[in-house]
């Protein structure tokens, strides 16, 4: 069994330093084992949210060498350990304790975003038809674990601090989700362009480099919003053939 | 007292997984103001790990099916020791309970026709479980909680309850802490819904969460509530073995489902030798009328792998006891062999079962598209719980509710796959409906500042202690590692009267370190601490356990007594039943099962 | 959950704790960039040796005025100012650079590799300002789908051209068919140019990912898939067709100047 050194960044609001601790490692480890194993046996009062441990809830969200990772699904293995493994909190966000983050904003600003609202049904017992070519895409969206690490990388959020006027590649995704289902009769789009920021994006795609559910982020949900904003803004010429089409309807 | 902050709602819910969820929205929408407490946070909650399906007879797939089938399945697969009026009300109110997701906003797979797909799962007749990919769970928590945070329920994220608070023989709220900060705060509340999950994490090798330590369990014990059925417990067939960090995580009954079988070391599917005599009439008795089974044929019969989870885990220790295990202590479960019958068979094991595909590749380096999965059982839920009244899912005390993993009655002896998806569903909305009634026929009760007083003392007391400065204080790891191990090695898949016996003894010796458990650091956010007092509840659970299942002496579903290894007529027709004596003790009793009406038993017999 | 109060300290210009080789993805997209755009400044002011035979650099197609014969107009107009510089790639030349400047991969991949903005992921950025694409200059980068409808005209017209690249003229003045090195130069040149423009996120838009329910469309469908399925590789795309044309240019105007002697295949 050999060891490495875990740099862990350990402070609260106020500021912190990195300590360096012995990991003892074995086959298999994660990152999210060796900092259970710091809680054992060196730090009890280490902070760190985990749950399921299975990369399935999205607790453990940190940086692992400066990258945003979930703890849990960062093998040992895939990491170089002749030199300290670096652990931090997120950047985009707050610091509560060590490695624990203020995550709240996400759960305003999703409150902020308008309901699933359905058409009528469909069949007389009240339940809907779908296609699953059309529900495909939709379900890529709602594989979404909210770990926020979308969030945490991009750096509208990181670096700039649009926390007001921008909700994030996670609650692009999740509008996405809502605009593109099926059933679904609500139009986000004023908002989108407005409140929510969907232009501040630019597209530099961190966001679906580091989503631990493969999830395609900017070309499947960010992008094809903003081109539903431009259909709905910015494209004259696709404005008049709307109202021509609505007019030959009538 | 010292000024704690209070807050006032009329329900109070405990959990936020999809029970809690699911009665935080049924009381709001009945017009009370709803509350509900979060260990973790919101979205986090074990039910999204649930991966296959939710079980409701909507007859989209086979429409034979209907809730007449659904409640037979249920009763057979708990060995007719179940809550005949939980199981009745299940399958009646499971499949409005599906359509209702579909209208808050859930995408579930679809079938040709565009209604929600159904999927083959162990113990269901037909195939039953409205399901997205292998993440049904999430889909189900997500529509809920966005269905909830819209309709204006009050969340309290990361805050943990330490105590339910009474006013004579009712319950009038709870005290926690927020884990963020370590303040105390008092809810005040009218009715309470305990929805706190299961307590896989008093055993060492488990699929549940961090957080799935029998805080409502233990809460209701204290409360004065009587739990039932404790001694189920129930062990998933298919957890991975390998690598040891992973150990015990799930691979869903979804990859059997699809096709995947059982073999040991010698390549034999063993699952064929072991069929019980009241399933071999719907058992394949050959491999390729098990297949055609998965593909669909409404002709043919289920495959032996799909038999219930507690023979199938039972069966997977044989074979390991006997020699016949894979090289780290576990069978082989191969989904791969599927490409000798299907096409594209790597493309429809990466698009049915993507999280295991990638579950497995990630964590374990293993392509289960070409390679077979070496898999173990592993602690997965308990049937046991919060004994309460079928209709109103209330407890033994007034105010108090408690639905989903933590209430007891609707699995019986074992709990079929995805039936917990759908019990959580249909008895959240019912607790949820009738925490509410109670809510607007009560008014609120007062609070006892001395109990208040008593339990802020004892959770802080471990701070009065320092873990370095003597070696008569336990570090809080040490005692949870210690219990953990000893719940598996002594109170395990297989149980006998001599172990149990020494397990008690080590409780003992478990309760008296846990009293001298000391941190460090201070209050904010120290999960030293929310280990420490997290010990009191996986202790009382795990008592609770030992204690049911020495009393039962007979083995039934997932109850498996070496020493007595038949049915018991006589306890078939009991629940071992525990509450908490008044010198504080654990107070172990039986009581007759409520009696099966004539038209319930009938239905049984027509689906024999 | 509390909201903690927050002041974050403004991270410094390169601040990260990757350990890897982060700036080599940036730093090899601005070279590859800067020399494309280096190179086709200089090719388009040239104005000569842009054909040779029966072909036509992609950078001057389509033609309108020029010297060759293959402008649809004729030579440069007589009312051109003297002080103006002309090439008749100069008149069409705005048409893909602009398509490719709005395209939403160009976009991510300048913004970082010459803006900075950010220069690779969870690394510091150096300015504090930021205004997206949510105001002047950078909301014009919605014009995008009408260079999509522009590019996909030149798609045509540089298929023409590989059409017009089989025919040679003979020693007599006839024209007989043939095949050369060229022309397989300018047929690969379109099919990659192909694969790019009918990758485009605005195509996939149009054509079908506008619609929530696409299954009730069965064409759109179609269309969608195919364009989905160029569009998942639209960066590799990008690059492939980006290097060919501007070797198809480097090819004729070798050629031209004599320098490269084009080989008959047929």
């Amino acid at each position: 069994m050999s060891t490495a050194t875990f740099r862990i960044w350990r402070g609260d609001a106020q500021g912190g330093e990195f300590r360096d601790y012995p990991v003892e490692v074995s086959e298999g480890m994660v990152v999210l084992d060796a900092v259970n194993q710091l809680q054992a046996k060196h730090a009890h009062d280490l902070a760190c949210r985990w749950n399921c441990k299975a990369g399935k809830c999205g607790s453990c969200s940190a940086e692992v060498n400066g990258m945003p990772k979930l703890m849990c699904m960062t093998r040992l293995s895939a990491i170089p350990l002749d030199r300290p493994v670096i652990i931090e909190p997120m950047k985009a966000f707050p610091v509560v304790r060590d490695l624990a983050t203020d995550v709240s904003w996400n759960y305003r600003v999703k409150k902020k975003i308008k309901p699933f609202k359905p058409r009528a049904p469909d069949a007389p017992d009240g339940t809907w038809r779908m296609a699953q070519a059309d529900v495909d895409r939709v379900q890529e969206f709602r594989k979404c674990i909210e770990c926020f690490l979308c969030q945490d990388v991009c750096h509208v959020l990181r670096d700039h601090h649009r926390h007001d006027d921008f909700i994030g590649p996670r609650f692009l995704v999740y509008t996405a989700a809502l605009e593109m289902h099926p059933l679904d009769t609500e139009d986000r789009l004023p908002e989108l362009k407005q409140a929510h920021g969907v232009g501040l994006c630019n597209i530099t795609k961190c966001c679906t480099t580091v989503c631990p559910e493969n999830i395609t982020i900017t070309d499947n949900a960010i992008i094809p919003l903003k081109e539903r904003v431009v259909d709905e803004f910015y494209d004259p010429l696709g404005w008049l053939a709307k109202q021509a089409r609505n007019a030959l309807k009538r | 007292m010292p000024d704690y902050e209070t807050i006032e709602h009329d329900v109070l819910v405990i959990g936020s997984g999809g029970a809690g969820l699911r009665a935080a929205i049924e009381a709001s929408a009945a017009g009370v103001s709803v509350g509900m407490v979060c260990k973790c946070l919101l979205g986090k909650a074990h039910t999204v790990m649930a991966e296959g399906g939710i079980a409701a007879a909507l007859a989209n797939v086979d429409d034979r099916d209907n809730w007449q089938v659904h409640f037979a399945d249920t009763m057979r697969g708990g060995q007719y020791v179940n809550n005949w009026r939980m199981a009745e009300l299940h399958a009646k109110e499971a499949p409005e309970r599906v359509r209702e997701l579909e209208a808050w906003g859930a995408v579930f797979d679809r079938t040709p026709d565009g209604r929600i797909l159904q999927r083959n799962f162990g113990g269901h007749k037909y195939p039953r479980l409205a399901h997205v990919g292998d993440r049904t769970g999430l889909e189900l928590i997500r529509t809920l909680q966005d269905r909830g945070v819209h309709q204006g329920i009050d969340v309290h994220m990361e805050v943990c309850v330490i105590e339910l608070l009474k006013e004579g023989g009712r319950v009038v709220g709870a005290l926690g802490f927020d884990r963020e900060r370590g303040k105390f705060r008092i809810f005040r509340a009218k009715a309470v819904v305990l929805a706190t999950g299961g307590v896989g994490k008093a055993y060492k090798i488990t699929s549940n969460s961090w957080d799935c330590t029998g805080d409502g369990h233990s809460l209701a014990y204290h409360a004065g509530a009587a739990l039932i059925d404790m001694e189920y417990l129930q062990f998933h067939p298919t957890g991975m073995v390998w690598p040891p960090s992973v150990c015990g995580m799930l691979v869903t009954e979804g990859v059997r489902g699809e096709g995947g079988i059982l073999t040991n070391k010698d390549g034999k599917r063993f699952m064929f030798g072991f069929i019980p005599d009241n399933y071999k009439a719907q058992t394949a008795d050959n491999e390729e009328e098990g297949w055609r089974y998965t593909q669909g044929d409404k002709e043919a019969r289920r495959p032996p792998e799909l038999l219930t989870r507690d023979h199938v885990a039972r069966c997977i220790v044989r074979e390991i006891k006997e020699g016949r295990g894979s090289p780290h202590g576990g069978v082989f479960l191969d989904i791969s062999w599927i490409q000798q019958r299907l096409a594209h068979a790597e493309e429809h094991i990466k698009r049915k079962l993507p999280s295991m595909y990638h579950q497995f590749k990630q964590l374990g380096d293993v392509d289960i598209t070409r390679e077979p999965m070496e898999v173990g059982p592993t602690t997965h839920y308990i049937m046991g719980g919060v004994k309460v009244d079928a209709d109103t899912q209330m407890s033994s005390v007034p105010g108090l509710f408690a639905a989903g993993e933590c209430a007891a009655g609707i699995n019986g002896a074992n709990r079929l796959g995805g039936n917990s998806l759908s019990d959580l569903l249909v008895f959240g909305q019912r607790a949820g409906e009738f925490a509410a009634k109670f809510a607007k026929e009560n008014l609120a009760g007062s609070i006892n500042s001395a109990q208040v007083e008593e339990a802020t003392r004892r959770a802080l007391e471990p701070f009065g202690r320092n873990v370095t400065a003597s070696a008569d204080f336990e570090g809080p790891y040490q005692v949870q590692f210690d219990l953990q191990e000893m719940m598996q090695n002594l109170v395990g898949i297989v149980r006998r009267e001599d172990e149990m016996l020494r397990a008690l003894d080590g409780l003992a010796r478990l309760n008296a370190r846990a009293r001298r458990v000391g941190v460090t650091g201070h209050r904010d956010f120290n999960p030293g601490w929310h280990t420490a007092l997290d010990l009191r509840s996986l202790l009382t659970v795990s008592e609770a356990i030992t204690r049911a299942a020495l009393e039962r002496k007979e083995s039934r579903g997932a109850q498996f007594r070496d020493d007595f290894p038949n049915k018991d007529a006589t306890l078939g027709q009991q629940s071992v039943i525990i509450h908490k004596g008044a010198d504080g003790s654990m107070q172990v009793n039986r009581e007759p099962l409520p009696d099966l009406p004539a038209h319930l038993k009938q239905v049984i017999e027509e689906m024999k | 959950m509390a909201q903690v109060e927050w002041s974050p300290a403004p991270r410094r210009f390169g601040e990260t704790t990757r350990p890897d080789a982060w700036w080599a993805q940036p730093l090899l997209v601005f070279a590859g960039l800067s020399a494309f755009v280096l190179y086709s400044t200089w090719a388009a002011f040239q104005g000569k040796d842009y054909n040779f035979g029966p072909y036509l650099s992609p950078f001057y197609s389509p033609e309108i005025f020029g010297d060759s014969p293959h402008a649809l107009l004729g030579p440069k107009p007589a009312a051109w100012p003297s002080w103006l510089p002309f090439s008749p790639a100069l008149l069409i030349l705005w048409i893909p650079a602009g398509f490719r400047m709005t395209c939403y991969y160009y976009r991510g991949a300048y913004y970082k590799s010459f803006w900075a903005d950010p220069l690779a992921c969870a690394v510091g950025e150096p300015r504090k300002s930021y205004l997206g694409e949510n105001s002047l200059p950078l909301i014009l980068q919605n014009v995008h789908r009408y260079f999509l409808y522009l590019a996909l005209l030149f798609i045509l017209v540089l298929a023409h051209d590989v059409w017009k690249a089989l025919w040679f003229a003979g020693a007599a003045g006839q024209t007989t068919f043939g095949i050369g090195v060229g022309t397989l130069v300018l047929a690969v040149n379109v099919c990659l140019l192909g694969g790019y423009t009918f990758g485009c996120h605005s195509l996939r838009h149009l054509v079908g990912g506008g619609l929530d329910e696409v299954s009730c469309a069965p064409t759109c469908q179609h269309a969608w898939r195919c364009v989905s399925g160029l569009n998942r590789r639209h960066l590799l795309w990008a690059w492939m067709s980006l290097f060919w044309v501007g070797f198809s240019d480097v090819y004729i105007r070798l050629c031209a100047m004599g320098v490269w002697h084009d080989v008959r295949l047929l």
